[in-house]
């Protein structure tokens, strides 16, 4: 007995100085990270629809991390923005950052594509945008009526890709969600970012088109 | 850097060497005082020689020939029989999550080429069923078939009956109602969001107590134990359960862990899940499946020690290997990047033992279908090991990173290791348990080569697609839809190469409830207790 428990003993202190290093440490170092002054915390809505993007599995296919331009040159120079740093995920609580890009990139998809049609219409069925597209299209986000009434929030699907009659609005859940893709927008500069060796020489760029 | 952190990294990284070293040092010197006789404490005495292998056809089973030898058989027949419940009740559950995880995962692979497949229903969109899929094939198959080969091998490691079989079984239901609630959670939108983790924590605690019921009759069983030397199989079960419930329990502490630190804890435990978790069970099973179907001892006793805990040194720091390029210190993923890189150290120890073991026994592989399982399960092991720790290098996840690439490599290790591994073990315990044979052999043989072939297709195909992929995203000038149709003709082929695996998961699950319900013509007796030998048994 003393030999298995001596094994076991020393399998958990193994884990303990793992959990030292990979939890404590990080934790402490990166929650004393600066948050950036231009980062502004989720309304109501946007984090409604942030739990929208967590029950159907967004992160499944689209990360939020666009690396480094000396490391990884394509991420930024396709417009998924500046290098992320820990501080732009001051009020992400879980973490979004994906490891699958089936789909672009979303950390800046407020900027890329600043309206709300089209973030409806997309999610109403991205073929209606982009062609040949396999992202899956969300037809329980909306509502399809004979007739909108005051306050509902219409979105005009172009043929052949929507109903035969009637309209198609938006529910809360997808105009919620809509909001949370807006408020993806993390042009602004971020002030931990400098700190890092100069090896990037071209000007921090700071409104993706 | 900070100093403070630098330093403290420094320390870490020189105990983990030092107490490698100071293994080494000892095993060279004997301190264990063990060596090759600990290989042999698998063997019932006069075994040695003779391949035990219940799946194989027309066997001579080995049964002793004295009475001594006899009797040391038929107490090994005692201890499989008291761990038949327990055993019984896991693997069962297993199979049935492993159909049910198959027909997720078919389903998710159709809709990644067919994105209209099933749109209409929230809880069938990709994004659902997705995560069920690996949520039933992680917690419900790879985990609860582990657990009931581990039970199952307590006792015959240990050489004594399992004592307190009957929490395994209560941790069992527990078990499966925690799955039940976790994916249903999941179906309804109710996921905690993070991958590997998105059962709601409430129901995890489910998860802790159901596999807090295991350890307890590894604990009584070991502390019973008529064994003097403990074979290398029970270390890595051990270390397993202990390390699985800490994990799960740190990970899903409730909001303790806000923004980018919560991906270093995310990934920490989701790699800690393969390496600290199904990848000792799967090492610790072919441990003791290969010598015991070859009927001769592991080769090297020492380098399996040093296998275990360079294993337990190195895996249990690689977790941030997976945010690599990503908003977190790079020192962390440095650190990360090296041990994954150390991990050939383990990887190689184990690769020696089990192919040097079946040096000049490849013959077997032709009539024995556990050892075919079992050994092209621990061939793929060192395939997907090595093939981890290039992926992890920088200059190689700058391109596979975010790509179906990291697909294909979870599959080899999930699949071509670890469910072949536990398949073949599944093959060898069920005749033991209900003393039945298995009743068409030839099932084994289709259920065999539908998932090789199907594992063949998912694997190449989405390797060689996901290489190109990642080589296009770093260049800008292809257009991101260029590269998605690029990649479709791999997702359809990964379609076909999961329909024959899901195939093969029917023959393997209609065979497995046959022998439950003793279908087909087999003896009456006991394969072990055949009357002509057992007249010398008496
Ligand atoms: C020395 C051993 C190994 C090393 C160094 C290693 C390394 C890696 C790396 C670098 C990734 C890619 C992370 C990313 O780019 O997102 C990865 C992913 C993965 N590996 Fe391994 N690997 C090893 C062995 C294994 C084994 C034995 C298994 C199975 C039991 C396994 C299962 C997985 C899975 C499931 C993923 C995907 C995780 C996810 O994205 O959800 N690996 N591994
Ligand atoms: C029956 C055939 C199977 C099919 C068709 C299949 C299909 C899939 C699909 C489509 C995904 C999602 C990939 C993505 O998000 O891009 C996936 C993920 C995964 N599957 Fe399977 N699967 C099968 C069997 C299994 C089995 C038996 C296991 C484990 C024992 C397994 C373990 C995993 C893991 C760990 C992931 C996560 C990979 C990652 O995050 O990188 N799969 N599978």
């Amino acid at each position: 007995m003393k030999r298995a428990l001596a094994i076991m003993v020393g399998a958990a202190l193994i884990l303990l100085l793992a959990t030292l290093t990979l939890v404590v440490m990080p934790y402490l170092q990166m929650s004393a990270e600066q948050v950036p002054p231009d980062l502004k915390p989720y309304t109501e809505q946007q984090q409604r629809g942030r739990q929208v993007y967590i029950a159907n599995g967004c992160v499944y296919c689209h990360s939020q991390q666009p690396r480094d331009p000396s490391f990884a040159p394509g991420d930024k120079a396709r417009g998924w923005g500046r290098p992320s740093v820990p501080g732009d995920y001051a009020y992400d609580e879980p973490h979004l950052l994906g490891t699958m890009r089936t789909g672009p990139d979303l950390f800046n998809i407020g900027a890329r594509q600043p309206s709300i049609d089209w973030q409806l219409m997309h999610l109403y069925n991205p073929r209606a945008i982009i062609k040949g597209s396999i992202m899956p299209s969300y037809p329980f986000l909306f509502r399809h009526v004979d007739e909108p009434v005051e306050g509902d929030k219409v979105v005009n699907i172009p043929p052949p890709y929507g109903p035969e009659s009637g309209t198609i609005v938006a529910t809360e859940d997808a105009l919620a969600l809509a909001e949370y893709m807006l408020a993806l927008d993390h042009t602004y500069p971020a002030p931990t970012l400098p700190k890092r060796p100069p090896k990037s020489d071209e000007p921090k760029e700071n409104r993706a088109p | 850097m900070t100093p403070t952190i630098a330093i403290l990294l420094i320390i870490t990284f020189v105990l983990s060497t030092v107490g490698l070293l100071l293994l080494i040092w000892s095993i060279a010197n004997n301190q264990f005082s063990h060596g090759q006789a600990a290989a042999r404490t698998i063997f019932s005495p006069g075994e040695e020689g003779h391949s035990e292998d219940p799946a194989r056809p027309a066997d001579e089973p080995f049964t002793g020939n004295t009475i001594e030898q006899a009797e040391a058989i038929e107490a090994r027949w005692t201890a499989d029989q008291s761990s038949r419940t327990a055993v019984l009740t896991w693997l069962s559950s297993s199979v049935f999550w492993l159909l049910l995880g198959s027909f997720f995962g078919l389903a998710s692979s159709i809709k990644m080429h067919l994105p209209e497949f099933l749109t209409a229903s929230e809880f069938l969109t990709f994004g659902r069923i997705r995560p069920v899929h690996l949520n039933a094939v992680t917690y419900g198959w790879a985990s609860m078939a582990g657990i009931g080969v581990a039970l199952f091998l307590i006792p015959r490691l240990f050489k004594t009956s399992l004592v307190g079989g009957k929490y395994a079984v209560i941790g069992g239901f527990i078990w499966n109602i925690g799955l039940v609630l976790g994916l249903s959670a999941i179906t309804l939108g109710l996921s905690d969001g993070e991958e590997w983790l998105e059962f709601p924590w409430q129901i995890d605690l489910l998860f802790v107590v159901g596999g807090a019921m295991c350890a307890a009759p590894l604990l009584l069983t070991a502390a019973n134990r008529n064994v003097e030397h403990l074979y290398v199989t029970s270390w890595y079960l051990m270390a397993a359960l202990v390390w699985f419930p800490i994990l799960f329990l740190i990970a899903n502490l409730p909001f303790a862990f806000p923004g980018a630190s919560g991906a270093t804890v995310n990934w920490w435990f989701a790699h800690n899940v393969l390496g600290l978790w199904v990848t000792p069970i799967g090492i610790g099973i072919a441990y003791y499946m290969i010598p015991k179907i070859l009927g001769k001892p592991i080769i090297s006793y020492q380098l399996s020690l040093i296998g275990f805990w360079s294993l337990a040194l190195f895996y249990s720091q690689v977790g941030i290997h997976h945010l690599i390029g990503g908003p977190i210190p790079t020192w962390l993923v440095t650190l990360s990047i090296v041990h994954s890189v150390m991990m050939s150290i383990p990887v190689i120890t184990v690769a020696i033992n089990h192919h040097g073991t079946m040096m000049g026994n490849f013959g077997r592989l032709k009539d024995s279908p556990t050892l075919r399982f079992v050994w092209i399960g621990a061939l793929m092991y060192t395939v997907a090991s090595l093939q981890g720790s290039m992926e992890a290098l920088r200059s190689i996840n700058v391109i596979t990173h975010f790509t179906h690439y990291t697909v294909a490599h979870a599959h080899l290790g999930m699949y071509a290791f670890l469910s072949f591994i536990l398949f073949g073990a599944v093959y060898f315990i069920m005749p033991r348990l209900t003393n039945w044979e298995w009743p068409w052999r030839k099932l084994i043989s289709l259920h065999f080569w539908l998932v090789s072939i199907g594992i063949l297709i998912y694997v190449v195909s989405l390797t060689v697609a996901g290489w190109k992929q990642g080589v296009a995203l770093l260049d800008a000038a292809m257009p991101f839809m260029d590269i998605v149709k690029m990649t479709l003709p791999a997702l359809q082929a990964r379609t076909l190469g999961g329909a024959l695996m899901t195939l093969g998961h029917l023959v393997f699950a209609f065979h497995f409830i046959a022998m439950l319900m003793r279908q087909g013509a087999a003896t009456e007796q006991p394969t072990l207790f055949r009357p002509a030998v057992k007249e010398n048994a008496q």
